[in-house]
């Protein structure tokens, strides 16, 4: 197995690190070694290395002194110190001063692989830690409901009521709405927040892997289940299981779920011990639930227990005055994540993204205004820098002379108003678009 | 010159039946022709007095330089108890990506543990030992699938666990290295 753990062998003795260097590549590892300490100070400075196995007793510079100074600017370095017999007390002397662990030559091939394992465990932890803190500021931070209409203030009331109880909470809304946005709001603000978020995509899951996801598996319990493994519930212990697309969910689970939600115990795949979890249940669907009870598809007395509060995300056409503070909002965002100085909108471009009718909801607006900074000229999102392909007789009330107004417009932006090829374009002469251009009074931004 | 065979350099007296079976098992694990040749060097300048063990760094590179020439690929089956400085023992050892590895049979048998020979379980680890080592020649590094061959294995105990025969991943490793030597 390649793994991406890079190890510095600092050793004196050609031998040694010979031997070393084919022992760990052998292992899948990225090696590197160096003869003495200065030359392992070079390498270590120019380049990043996870464990550095260094011999205590070299020419020059001793293993100890190079392990201080290379904690001195990389803390985060896992020294192992190798020594004979008779150093076990300088061995002792590194650990103090911070080394990951010591091993005594010749080693037990065993015991090297334990330690570079431990060592490689400990370094996946810490990058996991890494990722799960940054993961935890990325979920409290709520500042992606973005909305002043009517509709949001509505919602962010809601949620700001429902966080403090401990009721279960359907989230329902289209596609796109941003159902998990919200979970995350009503979590973060939650006196669970301390405590895990856990996120299930029901519709991702097959019923029987979605139930050994939920409650967990023994050892054994089916094909493939080599360890003891804990489901959602049990990892949701104090705080909040947010199942998505629940009106996925199979009759079985449905069942399986009511007891759960009853009992606030389980068991495991292939177990039978009880498991007791205290839990918030926050669920999201874009189906209407309360028709899928009245056809039979979803059990009416999970409903009812799922459905103590019921927070309804409005579509995003039906809040148009929130479009121009999430257009300014996602232009911030992925400025700011691609290192770009912020950019402007047209205000022909903005119009256009008022007037439609956005079925993909938020997500879609977010995706279009993404889109538009990576390919647009890094001024300002313009017309053309739009994916709009929607049919605007369609879309619009408008009379004939209002959609020939707009649409020679839009023609004139796309082309910056080049007479030549907008009228080339729109296949009329030039004059005619001239004619067209005083009788709609359209004119020039730039003018 | 193209270079085709695999070499068994065979050091000792092995069990009756094993380097001729162990050829063909060899051979049908890389599809290769397999020669067998005796070692002919005395092994007792290898021999390092304070381990009591041989080295087998200086017997690696003794049968590239040796005995290599004109193979694919060699290695040196031995009898004997080999080390390399930074471990206590080890069962062989390989140029990764290299031509040449060595085995060594000693710390193979259940005799050294306490119990009763078993020269079929002995000749079982031994080719199971020998495939490994030509595995890391091939380029391939330790893997993970449990019965895999190329497993690694610090007891005996773990070398019974595996097959001797490569996962599908390593298997496609192996088939790309015979593509790119070939």
């Amino acid at each position: 197995m390649k793994t991406s753990i890079s190890i510095l062998i600092v050793d004196d003795e050609e031998s040694v690190r010979d031997s070393l260097y084919n022992w760990f590549i052998e292992d899948g590892y990225e090696v590197d070694c160096a003869a003495n300490a200065k030359e392992a100070l070079t390498k270590i400075e120019s380049g990043k290395f996870d464990i550095i196995l260094s011999d205590i007793k070299m020419p020059g510079m001793d293993g100890l002194e190079m392990h201080r100074r290379i904690k001195a600017f990389d803390s985060s370095a896992i020294v192992i110190v190798m020594t004979a017999f008779a150093s076990v007390e300088t061995a002792v002397q590194a650990l103090k001063d911070g080394a990951f662990d010591y091993i005594t030559k010749p080693f037990d091939p065993d015991d090297l692989s334990h330690l570079i394992r431990n060592a490689a465990r400990q370094i996946s932890l810490r990058n996991e830690n890494e990722t799960l803190k940054n993961k935890i500021i990325t979920l409290e931070n709520i500042e992606d409901i973005v909305g002043n209409s009517d509709g949001m203030i509505r919602v962010l009331k809601e949620v700001e009521n429902v966080a403090v109880s401990n009721s279960s909470v359907i989230i329902t809304g289209e596609s796109g709405t941003g159902k998990e946005l919200i979970a995350r709001a009503i979590h973060s603000n939650s006196p669970r927040k301390f405590f895990p978020l856990v996120t299930v995509h029901c519709g991702a899951l097959s019923e029987d892997l979605l139930e050994s996801e939920l409650f967990g598996h023994e050892k054994g319990a089916f094909t493939g289940a080599m360890f003891n493994r804990k489901g959602r519930f049990e990892m949701a212990d104090g705080g909040t299981v947010f199942l998505d697309e629940i009106a996925t969910i199979s009759m079985k689970m449905q069942i399986e779920l009511l007891r759960v939600l009853e009992s606030k115990t389980f068991t495991r795949v292939g177990g039978n011990k009880e498991i007791k979890s205290d839990f918030r249940i926050i669920c999201a669907t874009n189906k209407d639930l309360k028709k899928m009870v009245a056809d039979g598809s979803f059990r009416e007395d999970l409903y009812y227990r799922l459905n103590v509060v019921n927070i309804a995300i409005p579509p995003l056409r039906e809040r148009k005055e929130d479009i121009p503070v999430m257009v300014n909002y996602f232009i911030k965002k992925y400025c700011t994540s691609m290192s770009r100085d912020l950019i402007t909108i047209d205000q022909a471009a903005m119009q256009r993204l008022e007037e439609y009718h956005f079925p993909g909801n938020v997500r879609e607006l977010e995706n279009m205004i993404e889109r538009a900074i990576v390919v647009g000229n890094g001024k300002e999102i313009r017309l053309k820098d739009l994916p709009l392909e929607t049919n605007m007789v369609t879309d619009s009330n408008d009379s004939l002379d209002e959609l020939e107004k707009k649409y020679i417009q839009k023609t004139l932006e796309k082309y910056d108003w080049n007479i030549s090829r907008s009228a080339k374009a729109l296949q009329i002469d030039r004059v005619t678009l001239y004619n067209k251009i005083k009788k709609y009074q359209l004119s020039s931004p730039k003018r | 010159m193209e270079k085709k065979g695999i070499t068994l350099v065979v050091q000792g007296r092995f069990e009756k039946i094993f380097p001729d079976q162990l050829a063909r098992d060899v051979e049908a694990a890389f599809g290769r022709q397999v020669l067998v040749v005796p070692f002919t060097h005395d092994i007792l300048p290898y021999f390092d007095a304070a381990r009591k063990q041989y080295d087998a760094n200086r017997l690696l590179k003794l049968i590239h330089t040796e005995y290599s020439a004109g193979s694919f690929k060699t290695i040196g089956l031995f009898q004997v108890d080999l080390f390399i400085p930074i471990l206590t023992y080890i069962f062989g050892q390989a140029q990764y990506n290299g031509s040449t590895g060595i085995a060594s049979v000693y710390r193979l048998r259940n005799e050294q543990y306490g119990m009763p020979g078993d020269e079929k379980l002995l000749y079982e680890r031994f080719r199971k030992v020998v495939i490994h080592e030509l595995g890391h020649t091939f380029g391939l590094i330790h893997c993970h699938v449990p019965v895999c061959v190329m497993r690694p294995g610090t007891y005996v105990e773990d070398i019974d666990q595996k097959n001797h025969w490569f996962c599908n991943k390593c298997s496609s490793e192996l088939e790309t290295a015979f593509n790119n030597h070939s």
